[in-house]
């Protein structure tokens, strides 16, 4: 090999066997233009190359998939000819070099994915993991993803109806911006990415191409280390201002059957989105990059393919409908440009001015693209390195002391000082509104509505990748059914670090193992998603984080319910086991600083059954409420009901947990965190008709006391009252837990 | 009869007027694209809430240069019943058809939430159905939203009675506290002197079914058709 130097290859992030594999593929030694198209194509976070191997094992069809992955998002069947499209992605490099423009770009680009589909957007949600909050560093950083997310989602209409957030000391130098959006399509005009018809024409909408995020690609799968601040520039800036002009006159183009097919321009850009919908559509792609609008002077078809500018479309137009086209961006002020054709061989042909400048196989970028089978295995002595002894406890406080102390952890406490910074309303369709664990939004012109949660935990995923991953996904189909709606499609934005070493491998393989064995049993299909790795800084990892994000569909959207108790008298109950399991636990962690034990154990049959109890008893109309039992364990999920209930309070009593959790049996009773669980609220002339549903469908359940008063009152059998505590207090505690690290307050 | 809403590049939430208007109220609705120049035959123009042009120079700033606006300032002239909602608000202010200006919110920060609002006034179109002092529980969606004007301005408003909502608590009271962004002398709406056109930061358009929080803000857009109805087009009040 003669033509380029290692340099030139490692900027370019190949390695010798894989440029080896490059001239084999094109039969001759490739210019710099054509390595480009390679490196970027052939990136971790195009090509999928470490973990497709495993992606395929994902179960991925369903009576209700319309399209599963391998197209810019998933969609499901919601009825009446409508499909739910939706998916994740991740945005986590750029959001810890620029935390403004990196998550604003992370919305800005999973918006793109839906509309491209042909579907309008209609909700976004987000999924966000950050350092440790006493640190300044991580507050800018949180401040800014929030104002990001904000900026961009608010200022394009579509509203952010719900997230979650974690705080751990092991996402300090890496940050999480997972972003969700969902649209609305009818299942017979779904757009999909692929060029067909010899002579159709390949137009260029939006943004003008510029320098930036050159490489983005490249960057975002690599490690970082001390020269963080020269990757600066691979960062792009967004304009939802632009986005919002695409978005209506993209929808408005294919309402007319003008265009054969779009895909947007994110990672990998004008490269990515020409050879993939050539390779989709077998045939080949022309195009002149000196017709494409450009915003700097100067700039070489390698700077051009590769750019990442934010806000830019392709489309495959039929011959003869260009016209219509490009009047109809007219109108919207966006000028398309004509800048190239569908060819019939099967080629990716840039042109500079007419001149021949790369010349490569779609199918070599694509299909063709490195494979690997990554070498995996459990590190030794692992999961002795998680048992924990009383002695490694702090002196336990007392219940209600470490109530209000777990109320206080911000990864607990009330998330409103983030979302009152998103337009969580906008198109008038939200229902339960943002701060409740899934959002809801009605579908309009059909009686349903739509529940969505992403979820994950880290730190189970931490002591146990495969359990954590499978509770991840029960988790996020819980919330989902806790607001009375059917699980029926799941996304996934899988973040760990780097899959070069064998325990980063295994954490990986062993997570989409356990996501296929959650989502097979519990029939949420994966519809598509987003892998992000090399979530590293100086060789130390992130907490493995797969990140689960489920839909569910509401027959009755009268019948949504919401966590909060609506009134006094009701009767309350408990679903599910409490085993007092605490590995892994919140408790652990705010209490005594540990990240210890064993994760929650989870039947998934059991997990099946609740959701099928609570679709059934919310769309009957008995519940009135329902909660899931997560982080904090039942004394936090029941003190959560009260909160924003305008101080209605409650007083239960429960039996003590069946373990003590290693630690002691009241707090493993009160703070354990045992899975497939829900407090639910009901009228008192519904209860038996409740508790015969949940026997009929093998669902542990009991009264465990009623709504009312002012305090939340628990009881644990044998142990008497071991937490009395005004709602109040205990939700102010609550309300500024995150608040007051940003100097803002409560009200 | 017939609203119009003006459509402006940016606009976001033109969709939710022109469902408040023509699914929960039934009316007749013609969207207005901002490069038109007439707006024909209408009863009552909605600038609604968004970000025209993005925001990029001040709110509303390049829309009142819109094709349509010499329309709807005509059409103001004749006495016609004309509401701007948040971003519709700023850029009537921006146009000169209703007074102050939007600074940021007094945080700096973007807020979306449920408010209440007094209304203090009841003989603009838009709100003869309400009673004085009402309180009406609608959200808020602005990061600029701090009404500010001179104190010889808001002195004249106060004369001219021409402050119509008041950011409030449940019970009305006007107080700091229930002041979100910052807003002299809690003002979240006024009016113009011939007290035609009205202006308002919350949006009483996404308060229109109570499952999605509240209908409060119904009663504005009721106002206005029974301001029609009884009293005929343009002699709104």
């Amino acid at each position: 090999m003669a033509a380029f130097d290692d340099a030139t290859l490692e900027r370019h992030g190949v390695t010798h066997e894989e440029y080896n594999r490059i001239v084999e593929l094109m039969g001759r030694e490739p210019n710099l233009t054509e390595l480009g198209l390679f490196s970027v194509m052939w990136s971790e976070h195009c090509s999928y190359k470490s973990s497709r191997v495993h992606l395929r094992t994902l179960p991925t069809e369903g009576k209700r998939v319309v399209q599963g992955p391998g197209e810019n998002a998933g969609a499901v069947d919601i009825g009446d000819g409508l499909a739910a499209v939706f998916k994740i992605e991740s945005h986590n490099h750029p959001s810890f070099i620029e935390p403004y423009q990196g998550a604003a770009t992370g919305v800005g680009g999973i918006i793109r994915d839906i509309f491209t589909m042909g579907a309008r957007p209609i909700a976004l949600l987000n999924s966000l993991r950050f350092g440790n909050i006493d640190s300044a560093q991580t507050r800018r950083i949180v401040d800014g993803v929030v104002r990001g997310i904000g900026g961009y989602g608010n200022s394009i209409g579509i509203p952010t109806v719900g997230g979650e957030v974690m705080f751990d000391a092991r996402y300090s130098g890496n940050p999480l911006v997972n972003v969700f959006c969902l649209g609305i399509a009818r299942q017979d005009e779904i757009v999909k990415g692929i060029a067909s018809g010899v002579g159709n024409a390949i137009y260029y909408v939006g943004a003008k191409t510029g320098r930036d995020g050159i490489h983005g690609a490249t960057m975002a799968s690599a490690e970082f280390d001390d020269k963080l601040d020269e990757r600066r520039p691979a960062v792009q800036v967004g304009d939802p201002f632009m986005e919002k002009l695409l978005l209506e006159a993209c929808l408005e183009v294919m309402q007319t059957d003008a265009c054969v097919g779009v895909q947007d321009m994110g990672a990998a850009g004008l490269t990515c989105s020409t050879c993939e919908t050539g390779a989709r559509g077998g045939v080949g792609v022309e195009i002149d990059v000196a017709k494409v609008p450009q915003r700097e002077t100067g700039m070489t078809p390698y700077e051009i393919m590769l750019s990442e500018s934010q806000e830019r479309m392709l489309l495959i137009v039929k011959r003869g409908r260009e016209k219509e086209v490009e009047d109809i961006f007219e109108k919207w002020d966006l000028h398309a440009v004509h800048i190239g054709e569908v060819t019939a061989d099967d080629k990716l042909r840039v042109k500079h001015n007419g001149v021949v400048v790369a010349e490569v196989p779609n199918l070599g970028l694509t299909d063709e693209a490195p494979v690997y089978h990554r070498p995996y295995a459990e590190p030794p002595n692992r999961a002795a390195a998680f048992v924990f002894a009383q002695a490694d406890l702090k002196p336990l406080p007392s219940a209600g002391d470490a109530f209000m102390a777990l109320l206080d952890a911000p990864g607990i406490a009330s998330k409103r000082w983030i979302y009152r910074q998103y337009d969580h309303m906008v198109r008038g369709n939200t229902i339960a509104l943002a701060g409740l664990t899934a959002g809801v939004v009605r579908v309009k012109g059909t009686p349903r509505a739509l529940a969505m949660s992403a979820d994950g935990n880290g730190r189970y995923c931490e002591l146990n990748p495969r359990q954590g991953a499978k509770l991840a996904v029960a988790e996020a189909a819980r919330n989902v059914a806790c607001t009375g709606a059917l699980p029926i499609g799941a996304t996934n934005c899988l973040n760990f670090g780097n899959p070069q070493k064998p325990e980063i491998m295994w954490q990986f393989a062993e997570a989409v193992a356990g996501i296929g064995e959650a989502c097979r049993a519990l029939d949420t299909p994966i519809t598509g998603g987003n892998v992000s790795l090399y979530n590293e800084t100086d060789g130390r990892a992130i907490l493995p984080t797969p990140v689960i994000g489920v839909v569910g569909v509401i027959e009755d959207a009268e019948r949504v319910v919401g966590r909060v108790f609506p009134s006094a008298g009701l009767d309350v109950l408990s679903f599910g086991n409490n085993l007092g399991e605490l590995g892994g636990s919140e408790y652990l962690n705010t209490v005594h600083g540990l990240l210890r034990g064993e994760a929650p154990s989870l039947d998934l049959a059991q997990e099946k059954a609740l959701h099928q109890l609570l679709v059934e008893v919310i769309g009957a109309g008995c519940a009135k409420s329902a909660h899931d039992c997560s982080d904090g364990g039942f004394a936090v999920t029941l003190a959560e009901c009260c909160f924003d209930s305008g101080a209605t309070g409650v007083s239960v009593s429960v039996p003590a947990a069946s373990t003590d959790g290693g630690v002691d049996l009241i707090a493993a009773t009160l703070f354990g965190e045992s899975a497939s669980r829900a407090v639910v609220s009901v009228n008192p002339s519904d209860t038996a008709k409740v508790l015969e549903a949940a026997r009929r469908l093998g669902v542990p359940a009991a009264k465990i006391g009623v709504t009312g008063g002012r305090t939340i009152t628990i009881a644990i059998d044998g142990h008497g009252v071991v937490i009395e505590c005004p709602v109040l207090d205990a939700e102010a505690r609550w309300s500024n837990g995150l608040s007051k690290w940003f100097g803002g307050s409560a009200a | 009869m017939t609203f119009a809403v003006v459509v402006f590049p940016g606009s976001n939430c033109d969709h939710e007027a022109q469902y408040m208007a023509e699914t929960v109220l039934g009316q007749q609705v013609r969207m207005v694209w901002h490069k038109e120049t007439s707006l024909s035959d209408v009863d009552v123009v909605i600038l609604p809430g968004g970000f025209s042009h993005g925001d990029y120079l001040r709110t509303g700033a390049i829309a009142r240069f819109s094709p349509i606006m010499g329309a709807v300032k005509a059409f103001a002239e004749r006495g016609g019943p004309v509401i701007g909602i948040c971003n519709g608000f700023q850029i009537l202010q921006e146009s000169g058809l209703l007074p102050g200006a939007m600074l940021r919110n007094r945080d700096l920060r973007f807020h979306c939430e449920y408010i209440s609002i007094r209304v203090d006034q009841t003989d603009t179109p838009f709100t003869t159905l309400c009673t004085p002092g009402q309180v009406l529980r609608v959200p808020i969606s602005h990061g600029e939203g701090n009404f500010f004007a001179e104190t010889s301005v808001i002195d004249q408003l106060e004369k001219d009675r021409r402050v119509i909502f008041r950011y409030s608590n449940v019970h009305g009271e006007a107080i700091e506290a229930a002041n979100p962004n910052g807003s002299v002398a809690n003002i979240a709406g006024v009016c113009n002197e011939r007290r035609n056109v009205v202006g308002l930061m919350p949006h009483p358009e996404r308060a229109s079914e109570r499952r999605l929080g509240s209908d409060d803000g119904l009663i504005l857009f009721r106002s206005a058709m029974d301001a029609l109805a009884t009293r005929g087009a343009l002699q709104a009040v």
